[in-house]
């Protein structure tokens, strides 16, 4: 019954990610050309509604379904390891005009070439993993 | 039904998002998709290699049924709540798109000069989609989040960090499109 939660959660959002056209190439692209509201008014009103959900969340101390107080855990302080790696992420993006998500998404869809992108995406972690602490700024 | 097979609006689907991350904080969970990208290098075997993949990768099932779901949903609204949807792109954007040798730049949901099947025959296309990815996966886990867990989780929980990874996210991404993209795509 859980599994099928989340499967419908995941639907749900690959639905969302098609429709809103956040999955697309070409939007990403005009995104980073500000050639467009789309992008920017989508990631905008979902952080005005997620900012809000939050903060009420919070406030009222509201419990989840197996009726745990819903506990969002902080992010650890630094600032290298974001600036770095979110441009490392943002060059890709860009690149193959898909993010974690959107990948798995155009998957489903049916373009083929989208493997060879979750193929990398799976290499790049596995060696950021074999790289990480050792020789990395954090 | 026509609203529904029409592209939606970012007023519409930007809500929708934030909603999909409520309803998996309410389910005791939290918003990221590239935590999967390294359940499955420890579904592979990458435990044997290095710390970060040693954990109990059914931890994480409930991820992997999202990212199935994920799936699952852009094969539904592709074939069936959408007619041939392209997005209407800024007509400047086609333009220089076109310019770059993109013509299929406002017909097309996703340019098929990089995910239509002919790629396979072309080593250069296959290159940029593999080292976009890689680069996807390396940057998203040293950022410890991508789009989701940052831009949209972190961000609405007012995290500083998720801010910063934010900003370098669109740092990366102008220096791709007004940098790089002008050697890549050059007719």
């Amino acid at each position: 019954m859980k599994s099928f939660v989340f499967l419908f959660v995941g639907t749900f959002f690959g639905i969302v990610m098609y429709k809103s056209e956040a999955a697309s190439w070409f939007r990403i692209y005009e995104m980073f050309r500000f050639q467009s509201i789309h992008m920017y008014g989508l990631m905008g009103s979902a952080l005005l509604i997620g900012i809000l959900l939050v903060q009420f969340i919070k406030s009222t101390k509201m419990r989840d379904a197996q009726g745990n107080v819903i506990a969002i855990p902080n992010k650890e302080k630094s600032i290298k390891r974001y600036l770095i790696g979110g441009i490392v992420f943002g060059l890709g993006w860009a690149l193959a005009g898909a993010c974690p998500g959107p990948m798995y998404v155009l998957a489903g869809t049916g373009y083929l070439p989208m493997l060879v992108v979750i193929l990398g995406a799976v290499i790049g972690t596995w060696i950021y993993g074999l790289v990480a602490k050792k020789k990395l700024p954090t | 039904m026509h609203w529904i097979l029409a592209p939606w609006p970012w007023y519409v689907s930007g809500p929708l998002i934030a909603f999909t991350m409520f309803l998996l904080l309410y389910m005791g969970k939290t918003f990221g998709m590239s935590s999967n990208l390294r359940t499955i290098c420890t579904l592979l075997g990458a435990g044997k290699t290095a710390r970060l993949f040693r954990f109990d990768w059914k931890s994480q099932r409930w991820n992997l049924l999202v990212m199935v779901g994920a799936a699952i949903g852009g094969f539904l609204a592709s074939h069936y709540l959408s007619i041939h949807q392209a997005p209407k792109i800024n007509e400047k954007t086609v333009q220089d798109l076109q310019k770059m040798g993109f013509e299929s730049a406002g017909k097309t949901y996703v340019p098929t000069e990089l995910y239509g099947s002919q790629v396979f025959s072309s080593p250069k296309m296959v290159a940029i989609l593999f080292i976009g990815g890689l680069l996807v996966g390396f940057g998203s886990r040293y950022a410890g989040g991508c789009t989701s867990g940052h831009s949209i989780s972190g961000i609405s929980n007012l995290q500083l960090p998720s801010l910063i990874a934010t900003i370098g996210f669109f740092i990366g991404g102008l220096i791709m499109v007004h940098f790089i993209f002008p050697y890549l795509f050059s007719l």
